[in-house]
C-alpha cells in the first residue's frame, strides 16, 4: 500500500540515486567553441540570441494566458486577505483576472456572476514553493522520472521545466486543494540541481503556457546526506565537508564567468567569452537574478550555507525543510532569509531527527518569514491542514498565532520567497484574481476548496464535476477529482 | 505446539499486568462527553478505572471515595486510538540511518515464520509523539517479500518489558499481493499461486506432520516453521492482512478467502470502493486512509479520498491508517485523528470515522474485548480531549494507558522548549 507511496515520497525526498553513470560533462559551450567550422565576423548580428550569455535571457517565454472569466462577487464572506485582518462579512470583487476590490461591501456590475459565501472563507490562491509535480508526476514510473540529473554533483545548466510533464495528474488535485501557484524544483541529489520553474497550475498543453509571466528563476541547492549520499562512490563528495568544497568551487568559476560576461555585455568587443549553461546560471544568482531556494535541514549547516552566501556575494532566498529552522530562528531572521518548512515531518533520517512541530511558530516568532512547503503531491493539497497544525502546536507553547497570520505562511510569505509578493498571494486591489473560496475556516480539517480562481477564471468547482479539469492522462484511467458518487 | 505457546505468553501477558497495577489508583474521569463507541455517547459521563481495567462507563456511577477524581467537563473522552498499521518500535529512523527490524530475509520471499515483535524496542522515541495523537495501542506489522511474517498489538504505556506492552501477538499474519519483485516473481498469477501453494501446503503439513519429520513427504514450499505459522491461518483462528491496491489484486484475494475457509483483511485497498458491495458480502474489512487520491502507479490508478467513506457506505467494516506520504508509520502516528477528519471530509459519518480508529480496528484483529471501547472489562485506554479529537485545534489533553496518565514528554517536546528561547540553555529541559 504506502509502500509504493513511500517510493515515490523518497525519490523526491532523500533522491535515492537513479541509475546514473559517470557520462561526461556535455559540452554546453556555443559560442568561442574551436570546433565550430564557422565563425561569422559580425557575431552580434547573424548569430541567434543563443550565441550570448545575457542576463534574463528568456529563451523559453511564457505562453500563459488567462482563461475566460467573469466578473464575479463572492459576498457575505468571511475574508482572510494575508494583507491585514480578516474581513467578516464581506465581499470581494473579481474583474478582468484582478482583483477590483475587497471590502466589507463591494459595488457589484449588474453582469456579475454573485456567490453568496455564508458560512464560507476566501483567501488568496496558495503557493506551495516546494514542488515536484510533473518533474516526478504520477504514476511514479522510471520512465517518468525526471527531477534529479544526478550524473555529477553541480548541474546548474538544466532547468526543471525541460522535465515538467503538463498532463501529470498530480495537477488538477492541486488545484483542488487550491494550490494556484507551483515552485516546481529540481530534486536534492546535487549540491546544485538546476533552476526551478515558478508555474501557473492551470491546463496547458505546453509547460510553456503554465510558467508564471515574468517570474524569476530558482536555483536548487542542496546541503547534506544526500549529495554525499548519492556520490560518494561516484568520485565525490563522499563527506559535508566534500559538500561545502563542491559549492565553493562552482561560486569560484561561477564569478570568473560573470565578471568575463558582464565586461563582454557592456562594451561588446571582440569575440564573445564562451557560453556556458553550467555558469551561466550560477553568475546569474550572482548578479541577483536568481533566487537561491536551498534544501538544508541542519542548523548548523544552514549556518555554513550562509557564510558561503557571503563569501561570494549572493543572497539565499529561503531554506528548504529546514527542520532545525528553530534553531536559529534568530539567524535567519536577520539574515532576511524565509524558512519553508513542513508542519511536522521528521525523523525519517539523521538530518531530519529534530522535527518538531512548533518550528513553524518558533521561526514565525523569531521574526523570519515563515512558509509551508510540501515537498509532496498529497500534503501540497492540504497546506492550509499544515497551517492549522502549526497554529496548534504554537499554542502548546504558548505562542499565539492568529489566522490571519498562519494564511500569510501559505500565500504572501511563499508568494514574497518568489518574488511575486507584488502581483500574488494577498486579497488587494490590483492583484491577480488567484482566490479560493472554502466551504469553512480553512483551518478545520473538515473544510474543503470549492472553488478556485486563477486570474479571475474559475478553474475548480467542487459542485460541477462535469467542468472540472482532467488530464490527458486522467481519462479513461481515472475517476473524475472530487467528483462525489 | 505454537499455539499453545501464544496462549501461554498470553496469560503470563496478563498476570504481569496485575502484577504491575496492583499499586495503580482507581481514577474517575468525570463530567466529560463520552464516547464509548461500543455505546452511545454520555454526555456528562464517567469513566472509573480501576487497577488498569475500566470498570464502569455511565452517567450515574458511584465513585469510591479513594478514587482519583479527573475533571473532564467541557471536554471530549474516548477510547485510546488504535493504529492498525505501523512499523512503531523497529527502528527510530526511517531511513539511512540505524538497524530497521522489519524485514526478515524469508525463503523465497516466504517468512510467516518471523515474529515481528521480537526485534519491538519498548523505548522508541517515537512512542511518546504518537501517544500525544491519542494512539494508546498500535499494531506494530512487519514488511516485505510475500509473506512478511506475524504482526502484534502493543499498548503505548511505556513499560519496559515486552510482555508488559503486548495486547495480542500473533495478531494477524501479514502479506503483500502488490509487488511482484518484492514478492521475488514475475507476475500477478506467479504471485496467487505461490500463495495458494502456501495454503495447500500448511493443509497437507498440518495432516502429514509425522511423514514430514520423517521426510517422507513431497517438499513444501515453506520451511517448517513457517508452517507451522499458517495453521492457524488456515484454521480461521489468525487473520491473514493481505495487502493489496489494484482491484484485480483485491479480486484475487477474495477468491483466496472464499477456496480456503480463510479470514482475510485487505490493508490498503485503494481500489477497493470499486468492489464495496463483493467485500461487503464476504464481510473482509479494509485498512485504509483518507489523505490519498493521487494514481501514483498503475496498481493505485483509482485511489480516491472517498474510498473509505464509499466502503463504510456499502457496508464494509474499515479501519483507518495512514496512506497519505510521509511518515505515518512512524514519526507522524500521532495524525491518526486528521486522518478520521479527512474520510469525514470526504464523505464518511463522524461515528464511524471515529470507529474506525478504535473498535474497528480492534473487532477486525480480535481484541475488542480489551481495547477500542469504554466499556466494563477493558483496559483503561482513555484519552481526554480539549474538543473535537478530529480537529488540529483540539489535543490530546490527558492520555490514560492501562489505567495509568502517561505524560512523559516526547523528545520533539524537548526540543521545542530548549529552543523556546534562544541562544538555548544546554542543560535544560
Amino acid at each position: 500500500m504506502r509502500k509504493v507511496v513511500f517510493a515515490a515520497a523518497f525519490s523526491v525526498l532523500a533522491c535515492s540515486p537513479a541509475k546514473g553513470s559517470q557520462a561526461p560533462a556535455p559540452k554546453v559551450s556555443a559560442t568561442g567553441d574551436s570546433t565550430k567550422p564557422k565563425v561569422t565576423k559580425d557575431t552580434t548580428t547573424t548569430a541567434g540570441r543563443g550565441a550570448f550569455s545575457e542576463p534574463f535571457a528568456d529563451p523559453f517565454p511564457s505562453t500563459y494566458k488567462p482563461f475566460p472569466s467573469k466578473t464575479t462577487v463572492i459576498r457575505n464572506v468571511t475574508i482572510l486577505t494575508a494583507a491585514g485582518p480578516r474581513i467578516t462579512n464581506g465581499a470581494i470583487l473579481l474583474k478582468d483576472g484582478k482583483i477590483e476590490s475587497v471590502g466589507a461591501s463591494v459595488n457589484a456590475p449588474a453582469d456579475a456572476v454573485v456567490i453568496d459565501g455564508k458560512g464560507k472563507f476566501v483567501t488568496p490562491g496558495i503557493i506551495d514553493v516546494h514542488s515536484h509535480l510533473g518533474v516526478y508526476p504520477a504514476p511514479g514510473v522510471e520512465a517518468n522520472s525526471d527531477g534529479n540529473e544526478m550524473v555529477r554533483p553541480v548541474t546548474a545548466y538544466v532547468w526543471a521545466e525541460h522535465s515538467v510533464w503538463p498532463q501529470d495528474p498530480q495537477f488538477p488535485r492541486n488545484l483542488a486543494g487550491g494550490v494556484t501557484t507551483l515552485q516546481v524544483l529540481p530534486g536534492s541529489g546535487n549540491l546544485i540541481g538546476g533552476r526551478s520553474a515558478v508555474l501557473k497550475v492551470v491546463p496547458a498543453r505546453t509547460v510553456q503556457g503554465m510558467k508564471f509571466p515574468g517570474a524569476k528563476y530558482g536555483l536548487k541547492m542542496a546541503c547534506g546526506e544526500n549529495p554525499k549520499r548519492v556520490y560518494g562512490n561516484k568520485g565525490g563528495p563522499m563527506t559535508r565537508m566534500g559538500n561545502v568544497a563542491g559549492y565553493r568551487t562552482a561560486w569560484i568559476e561561477a564569478e570568473q564567468y560573470r565578471r568575463k560576461w558582464d565586461k563582454w555585455n557592456a562594451d561588446k568587443k571582440g569575440d564573445p567569452p564562451a557560453r556556458d549553461l553550467n555558469l551561466e546560471t550560477l553568475a546569474e544568482v550572482l548578479r541577483g537574478d536568481i533566487l537561491v531556494h536551498n534544501h538544508c535541514y541542519r542548523a548548523d549547516e544552514m549556518a555554513q550555507m550562509i557564510d558561503i552566501s557571503h563569501e561570494f556575494g549572493y543572497k539565499i532566498r529561503a531554506f528548504h525543510h529546514g527542520v532545525e529552522a528553530y534553531k536559529i530562528a534568530d539567524l535567519l531572521a536577520k539574515e532576511g532569509i524565509g524558512a519553508a518548512i513542513w508542519a511536522d515531518w521528521g525523523g525519517f533520517k539523521m538530518e531530519a531527527l529534530d522535527g518538531i512541530r512548533a518550528n513553524l511558530a518558533l521561526t514565525q516568532q523569531a521574526g523570519a518569514k515563515t512558509i509551508v512547503h510540501s515537498d509532496d503531491p498529497s500534503g501540497s493539497q492540504r497546506l492550509n491542514q499544515e497551517a492549522a497544525k502549526g497554529i496548534a502546536a504554537g499554542k502548546e507553547l504558548g505562542i499565539d498565532i492568529s489566522e490571519d497570520q498562519a494564511i500569510k505562511w501559505l500565500t504572501i510569505n511563499p508568494a514574497w520567497a518568489l518574488d511575486l509578493d507584488s502581483k500574488i498571494g494577498s486579497l488587494e486591489a490590483g492583484k491577480d484574481a488567484d482566490v479560493v473560496l472554502w466551504s469553512g475556516d480553512p483551518f478545520s480539517v473538515y473544510t474543503r476548496a470549492e472553488k478556485v480562481w486563477v486570474d479571475g477564471a474559475l478553474l475548480f468547482d467542487r459542485d460541477d464535476a462535469a467542468e472540472q479539469w482532467r488530464t490527458d492522462f486522467d481519462l479513461g484511467y481515472v475517476p473524475a477529482v472530487g467528483g462525489a458518487q | 505446539m505454537k499455539r499453545t505457546m501464544n496462549r501461554g505468553t498470553l496469560a503470563l501477558v496478563a498476570t504481569i499486568a496485575m502484577v504491575s497495577s496492583l499499586g495503580a489508583q482507581t481514577v474517575a474521569i468525570t463530567g466529560g462527553k463520552v464516547y464509548p463507541v461500543s455505546g452511545p455517547p454520555i454526555e456528562g459521563g464517567t469513566v472509573l478505572m480501576r487497577d488498569g481495567k475500566i470498570v464502569a462507563v455511565g452517567k450515574d456511577i458511584a465513585i469510591p471515595g479513594d478514587a482519583q477524581r479527573v475533571d473532564a467537563t467541557g471536554k471530549w473522552v474516548t477510547p485510546g486510538l488504535i493504529d492498525a498499521n505501523t512499523n512503531l518500535g523497529f527502528g527510530d529512523v526511517g531511513f539511512s540511518a540505524g538497524q530497521r527490524e522489519l524485514r526478515a530475509k524469508g525463503h523465497d520471499g516466504i517468512a510467516a515464520g518471523f515474529q515481528v515483535w521480537l526485534g519491538f524496542n519498548t523505548q522508541s522515541v517515537m512512542i511518546a509523539p504518537a501517544r500525544e495523537g491519542g494512539v494508546t495501542s498500535v499494531v506494530a506489522a512487519p514488511s516485505g517479500g510475500l509473506v512478511s511474517g506475524q504482526a502484534a498489538i502493543v499498548d503505548l504505556n511505556g513499560a519496559l518489558a515486552l510482555t508488559d506492552l503486548l495486547v495480542k501477538a500473533p495478531a494477524t499474519m501479514v502479506a503483500q499481493i502488490e509487488d511482484n519483485d518484492d514478492a521475488k516473481v514475475g507476475a500477478s498469477g506467479e504471485l496467487i499461486g505461490r500463495l495458494r501453494d502456501l495454503l495447500e501446503d500448511t493443509k497437507t503439513y498440518m495432516r502429514r506432520k509425522s511423514d514430514f519429520e520423517r521426510a517422507q513427504t513431497r517438499p513444501f514450499v515453506a520451511t517448517r516453521r513457517d508452517l507451522e505459522a499458517m495453521i492457524p491461518v488456515v484454521e480461521g483462528r489468525e487473520t491473514l492482512t493481505l495487502i493489496a491496491d489494484q482491484a484485480a489484486e483485491i479480486r484475487e484475494a477474495l477468491s483466496i478467502a472464499k477456496d480456503f475457509g480463510i479470514k482475510i483483511v485487505i490493508a490498503g485497498g485503494a481500489e477497493a470502493w470499486t468492489m464495496a458491495d463483493k467485500l461487503a458480502a464476504a464481510k473482509v474489512p479494509v485498512l485504509t486512509g483518507a489523505e490519498n487520491n493521487i494514481p501514483g502507479s498503475f496498481s493505485t490508478l483509482g485511489m480516491r479520498q472517498e474510498n473509505a467513506g464509499l466502503l463504510r457506505k456499502a457496508g464494509v467494516q474499515v479501519a483507518l491508517i495512514g496512506n497519505g506520504a510521509g511518515d505515518e508509520e512512524l514519526f507522524n502516528i500521532r495524525n491518526l485523528r486528521y486522518e478520521a477528519g479527512n474520510a469525514v471530509a470526504y464523505g464518511m459519518t463522524w461515528d464511524d470515522a471515529l470507529r474506525s480508529i478504535t473498535l474497528s480496528p480492534a473487532e477486525i484483529y480480535g481484541v475488542s474485548d480489551k481495547v477500542g471501547s469504554l466499556k466494563a472489562g477493558s483496559e483503561g485506554n482513555v484519552v481526554v480531549w480539549s474538543g473535537d479529537p478530529f480537529e488540529f485545534s483540539s489535543r490530546a489533553e490527558q492520555v490514560f494507558v492501562r489505567g495509568k496518565k502517561i505524560d512523559a514528554p516526547s523528545r520533539q517536546d524537548m526540543l521545542a522548549k530548549r529552543y523556546q528561547t534562544l541562544p538555548p540553555k544546554y542543560n535544560t529541559p
